[in-house]
């Protein structure tokens, strides 16, 4: 087996793996095509046998299984990962920008000493390695040159796409003597977060409101459109954390994922995790103050306007 | 027990900027508290209301500017402020290795039980120092913390993290750890008149490079931004113009198009 290039880690949870792995494969086989090397694949706790099954996509060339521990742990990701480098020497780490990802990459990248970059949207290699990421709440981009022959980079969800086709990686089991029993931090388990009064994923048209809305009294006139227009109420996470509406009205990666047919998003600036649980509506329109914010690249109508000029007509034509 | 709470003052670009070569024109920046650290302050606070914490100690590298801001961590509770700033770091892209640099020099000086740390800064959104910190110091951690319990007696912080998909993990964290806030982990308090009247006379102590034990060659990072633009909207937005009633009355149409009615 050759030295990899790029060494791709997987992620999952309660058994299933997570979509960003297999979006993971896509980018590492760009990069290491640049870099000229082979694609690894490490997969670390829980079923990893049913899981290489899975990673085994074209264009990958080996897959490493950890054996060790049935959900993420960070100490023994971090175990197996820093003993896979040690033993494969791959260039570059790619290792998801997800909540467990960045759980223990940059503990990774400290200790081994390697220059971390997160939440790439986009890599390159032509001798030294770029990178493209957002920067300001998405409203400039920035190319950051890394200077060094070995880097660990997080790549942001749904930037490429998941690899496809059957491959013919090899599969072998990695010891990488870790021990889930010495870790500093244990997992006692997992709780969803309820379900309230309504479903906004079941909703076919959903008024949401964002910070733009400036106080809580405020959230009456977006009651008041929905009602007009026979929608249902949402919001971005701000609204929320103040506690405005419950937890169960949010749009966004750690809210809920919506696919209605309207979203109509009022004083809402479209953040990265937001725009994860609603980039699927059918159609989606803006309504926001500032020309550049971001919600408008994905919108298919747009008012820039002031939402308290703008709702108060709104309403008025739909009674 | 002692609490670090690392403070960042971010940048946040206007509605209207422009970029001069690898940067925002600095006229079209303004400057504020970066939101997932003042749940981090609050979080520390309330630690010092409970009885848990003796002293909340706010850190923060940035330039003079920013004592306005570490001010309102100060009024809203913690008992002093260190700053770490030197011309060497102004010249530097702060990597999350060299950020790590300059707050385990800090670290080793206060020795806190527990450092806590907003999730991610809302200008370069890098979501890393806080991991990487603990790492380099030999802390436990966690990253992403929306609820702490933390139980000194027992030396450990009960704590949820808040996964994707609105799950979350409940974990045992060995103290002393680095925790990693999210927003709505708390509500942040406002600075009350009193706060920011006793903010001016707590202690904002400074620190340059040679203070900590560092040279200039220390904030020589791996990374340099080489390019800053505004994204290339692939959108076909229709924008629809007007004053708000013809906006507003062309909006309800599209609506109607689409089949909203109620
Ligand atoms: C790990 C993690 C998970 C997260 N999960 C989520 C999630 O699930 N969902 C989520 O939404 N966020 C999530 N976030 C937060 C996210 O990064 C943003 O902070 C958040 O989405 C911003 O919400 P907003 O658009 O309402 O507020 P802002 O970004 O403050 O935007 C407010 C917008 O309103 C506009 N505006 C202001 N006044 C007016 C007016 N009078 N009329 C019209 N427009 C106006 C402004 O121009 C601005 O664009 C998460 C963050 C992290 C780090």
């Amino acid at each position: 087996m050759a030295d990899p290039a790029v060494l791709a880690v997987a992620e999952h949870r309660r058994g299933e793996l997570r979509e960003i792995s297999l979006e993971l494969l896509t980018a590492g086989r760009e990069l290491a095509d640049a870099i000229g090397g082979e694609l690894h694949v490490a997969v670390v706790s829980g079923d990893v046998e049913a899981h290489a099954d899975s990673l085994n996509r074209e264009g990958v060339d080996a897959i490493h299984t950890v054996a060790v521990g049935e959900e993420f742990d960070h100490s023994v990701y971090q175990g197996a990962v820093e003993a896979l480098v040690d033993a494969h020497d791959p260039t570059t780490l790619l290792l998801p920008n997800s909540v467990n990802g960045l759980d223990y990459a940059p503990a990774v990248a400290e200790s081994l000493g390697v220059p971390l970059v997160t939440d790439a949207i986009d890599v390159a290699y032509d001798d030294a390695l770029t990178v493209t990421r957002e920067q300001y709440g998405s409203k400039v981009e920035t190319t950051i040159e890394v200077d060094g022959d070995r880097f660990a980079i997080t790549i942001r969800g749904g930037e490429w796409p998941a690899a496809t086709g059957a491959g013919e990686a090899t599969i072998e089991s990695f010891d990488a003597a870790v021990d889930p029993g010495e870790s500093g931090a244990r997992v006692q388990g997992y709780e969803e977060v309820g379900d309230g009064d309504v479903d906004i994923a079941d909703a076919d048209v959903l008024v949401s409101v964002g910070r733009g809305i400036e106080e809580e009294e405020n959230l009456e006139l977006i009651f008041d459109l929905a009602e007009a227009m026979g929608a249902t109420v949402s919001s971005s996470r701000p609204i929320v954390d103040n506690g405005w509406l419950p937890k169960n009205r949010q749009v966004g990666q750690s809210g809920k994922v919506v696919t209605p047919d309207v979203y109509l998003a009022v004083g809402i600036s479209g953040a990265v995790q937001h725009v994860a649980g609603m980039k699927g509506a059918e159609t989606i329109i803006a309504v926001n103050t500032d020309p550049n914010a971001p919600i408008f690249d994905i919108a298919d109508y747009g008012i820039v306007g002031d939402l308290f000029e703008i709702v108060p007509e709104l309403i008025d034509d739909f009674e | 027990m002692k609490v670090l709470v690392t403070v960042k003052e971010v940048a946040e670009v206007g509605d209207d900027f422009a970029i001069e070569g690898t940067e925002i024109a600095e006229s079209d920046l303004e400057y504020d508290l970066n939101e997932w650290d003042d749940y981090a302050i609050e979080a520390g606070v309330r630690l010092a209301e409970d009885g848990i914490a003796d002293e909340v100690v706010a850190l923060t590298i940035g330039p003079e500017r920013s004592e306005e801001t570490i001010r309102m961590a100060l009024a809203k509770g913690a008992d002093r402020a260190v700053r770490v700033w030197d011309d060497a770091i102004a010249e530097a892209f702060l990597d999350v290795d060299t950020k790590v640099d300059l707050l385990e020099a800090v670290v080793d000086e206060e020795d806190p039980d527990l450092v806590l740390t907003g999730v991610q800064a809302a200008d370069d959104a890098f979501g890393a120092t806080g991991v990487a910190l603990a790492d380099r110091i030999g802390f436990e951690h966690a990253a992403v913390v929306n609820d702490l319990d933390l139980d000194a007696d027992a030396g450990v912080a009960n704590v949820r993290r808040e996964l994707e998909g609105g799950v979350e993990e409940l974990t045992e964290v060995d103290v002393p750890a680095v925790l990693t806030v999210q927003t709505g982990i708390n509500e942040p308090r406002y600075a009350s008149l009193r706060g920011i009247r006793q903010a001016q006379r707590k202690e904002i102590a400074t620190k340059d490079l040679a203070d900590i034990g560092l040279s200039p060659d220390d904030v020589e990072g791996a990374l340099t931004v080489t390019n800053m633009y505004e994204p290339e909207s692939e959108s076909d937005a229709e924008i629809i113009e007007g004053d708000p009633g013809e906006a507003a009355g062309r909006l309800a149409e599209v609506l109607r198009e689409k089949g909203v009615d109620a």
